[in-house]
């Protein structure tokens, strides 16, 4: 295993810097510049969302594959106007990008992979508090040279949060119910979204501060007032039959309400606003 | 007599390993809770998780434990030869990618008994096939190298088949498929497969006295009035509804069917109608006995069945390869 891959990066070196002496000659030395990048790829959800929300026109010249999934996407209409992507580190190549964004969950070999090609990689943050995406839209903007979009976008999101701040005596008890008995512990975005609409995690009574496996037995022993159940997607799978488990709909048919993540609660952006107004909404119909 | 005593002493042992396979789990009910949860109904939260989680649970374990024990033994009978086991030789896998085809194709969405008869056909094609390269009695390698083939067809198309699945759960399922789990299945997967297992069952059942016959050679069996085409039509539908239905709720969950008649074929001297009876029992302890302990091994992690019985069974494997070798068979 080892030899191989000791010999593609001996090779690539070589490779790249034609490809890169290459694409500099026909697109007049962009890659020289200092001012702001000219063609931005973007292979990791959260980074096609907020690149699409700040790039300048052209600017951006591929989203991956995932953001053109209205199952997991809340832009699934304009990324089907970029040229999708599917993160390899080859065809990213090919695109001759001077900044490629990623996550820190996108597979490090191909962060590595394209480090060693030259290619400028950015990874953006995973966003964990409600409070933490004013920055992150601000880190977008300045890596796209579009910082005045980004403090536009910022007021607008720091508007809408305030206008839906909590006030609540109330706090139901809510479950994030995933695929494979899946939920969201203390430090996620989806608690804080859950929280924010007013309701307690019950992940917090088991004691899970990241993501984690809650077991069926012990969710329904804690008897939540409302579970919130993961996306299901097409196909039938084992990991999602638990959704649908027949303890679950007795839960929810004789003691909890109901509602469903969607593509909302995945990425920290301004898109979860609408996820807590939603929520709220919930909170204040009686839940 | 004796083997009356054996039959009620594997009975007990069943019962004893299902009422503690009611009583462990994650969420710490006592003895009486649970007893009065599941049979009162007392308490929203505790009868949800005794009915609805742990009693399908354990039932499952019996029912796909007494499949496998009794498949194994009937298959062994047949071809005279303690290597052949539905795992072993892919029928299970085979039966996990009729599976993964339902589910996947939205056959098993389209209707009711979709799944386990899809599983059905793909156990029926793997075990027919089998019987077919094997023949009746033949030589273990044969057996092996087309259970093998088999085996490593099903396994490859099965992953074919969820790594082109749009669903992003679907591809990290091919281990369940290949090592068979019971976490959080339903009554639902109850009434699934029991209507296939009990006719397999009854099919299965029927073949003692045939498989009795063959003891003495197929040609004494013909004397005696017994149809070789037939009992191998019998077998072949048996094997392929208690794998298949088993297989389409719970995964392929190998060795109970080459264990569980090892260990009980000298108790009952050999005799492959007894053996049929006792290996029904045996496996549903074993299946109860695995099930129980990955609970208590790993409790929130979800161990594979498939893991523990491949645990216990591939050294005896080994150990029946190097006697048949020694044997010259």
């Amino acid at each position: 295993m080892a030899h191989p891959t000791a010999r593609i990066t001996l090779a690539s070196p070589r490779a790249s810097r034609l490809l890169a002496l290459a694409a500099s000659l026909s697109l007049g030395g962009v890659a020289a510049q200092a001012g702001p990048p000219e063609r931005v790829v973007s292979i990791n959800l959260c980074t096609d969302q907020l690149a699409m929300m700040l790039a300048a026109p052209g600017q951006l010249i591929s989203v991956s594959h995932i953001a053109a999934d209205p199952l997991m996407s809340v832009m699934a209409e304009e990324a089907a106007r970029y040229r999708l992507n599917y993160g390899q580190a080859e065809e990213v190549h090919a695109l001759i990008p001077d900044l490629v964004l990623a996550g820190p969950y996108t597979s490090r070999y191909t962060v590595g992979l394209l480090r060693r090609l030259g290619v400028e990689v950015r990874e953006l943050p995973i966003v964990e508090r409600l409070d933490d995406i004013p920055e992150t839209l601000a880190l977008m903007g300045m890596w796209l040279g579009r910082e005045d979009a980004a403090q536009t976008l910022v007021a607008e999101y720091r508007t809408g949060l305030a206008a839906l701040a909590p006030d609540h005596d109330h706090r139901p008890r809510a479950v994030l119910h995933y695929a494979n008995n899946y939920t969201s512990g203390t430090q996620t975005l989806a608690h804080q979204i859950l929280s924010f609409a007013g309701f307690a995690n019950i992940a917090e009574e088991a004691g899970l501060s990241g993501g984690g496996t809650l077991p069926m037995e012990q969710l329904i022993m804690l008897m939540p007032d409302l579970v919130i159940s993961g996306q299901r997607y097409p196909g039938l799978t084992r990991a999602e039959d638990v959704i649908d488990h027949p303890a679950m709909e007795a839960l929810r048919d004789r003691h909890a309400g109901a509602t469903v993540t969607d593509a909302e609660w995945v990425c920290g952006t301004p898109a979860v606003l609408s996820a807590i107004a939603r929520l709220t909404a919930l909170h204040e119909g009686g839940s | 007599m004796r083997f009356s005593l054996l039959l009620a002493l594997l009975g007990a042992l069943v019962a004893a390993l299902f009422a503690v396979s009611l009583l462990v789990g994650p969420a710490g009910l006592t003895p009486a809770q649970s007893l009065a949860a599941l049979i009162r109904g007392e308490g929203l939260a505790e009868t949800l998780v005794m009915r609805e989680i742990r009693l399908p649970r354990a039932l499952l374990a019996v029912m796909i434990g007494a499949s496998l024990g009794l498949a194994g033994a009937a298959m062994q009978g047949y071809l005279r030869n303690p290597l052949a086991e539905p795992g072993l030789i892919g029928v299970s896998g085979s039966a996990a990618l009729g599976a993964v085809l339902a589910l996947h194709t939205g056959l098993a969405a389209s209707f009711m008994l979709g799944l386990p008869l899809a599983a059905l056909a793909g156990a029926a094609a793997a075990v027919g096939l089998i019987l077919v390269l094997a023949g009746p009695g033949g030589g273990s390698i044969t057996l092996i190298l087309a259970g093998i083939a088999v085996s490593a067809m099903a396994g490859a198309l099965t992953s074919l088949v969820l790594n082109l699945s749009p669903n992003p759960f679907a591809a990290s399922e091919i281990i369940f498929w290949m090592m068979g789990s019971l976490a959080d299945r339903s009554m639902v997967h109850v009434w699934l497969a029991l209507p296939l297992m009990v006719v397999g069952w009854a099919l299965l059942a029927s073949l003692g006295r045939g498989l009795d016959a063959l003891t003495l050679g197929e040609d004494a069996a013909a004397t005696m009035g017994i149809s070789l085409v037939r009992l191998r039509l019998v077998l072949v539908a048996g094997v392929a509804c208690v794998v298949g239905a088993g297989t389409a709720v719970a995964g392929a969950i190998g060795f109970v069917g080459l264990v569980v008649p090892h260990i009980l074929r000298p108790v009952v001297g050999a005799q492959p109608s007894k053996l049929l009876a006792a290996s029904t029992l045996g496996g549903a302890a074993m299946v109860l006995a695995a099930d129980i302990a990955v609970r208590l091994i790993l409790p929130e992690r979800d161990l594979k069945l498939g893991v523990l019985t491949a645990i216990v069974g591939a050294p005896l494997f080994l150990h029946l390869i190097y006697r048949t070798r020694r044997e010259g068979l």
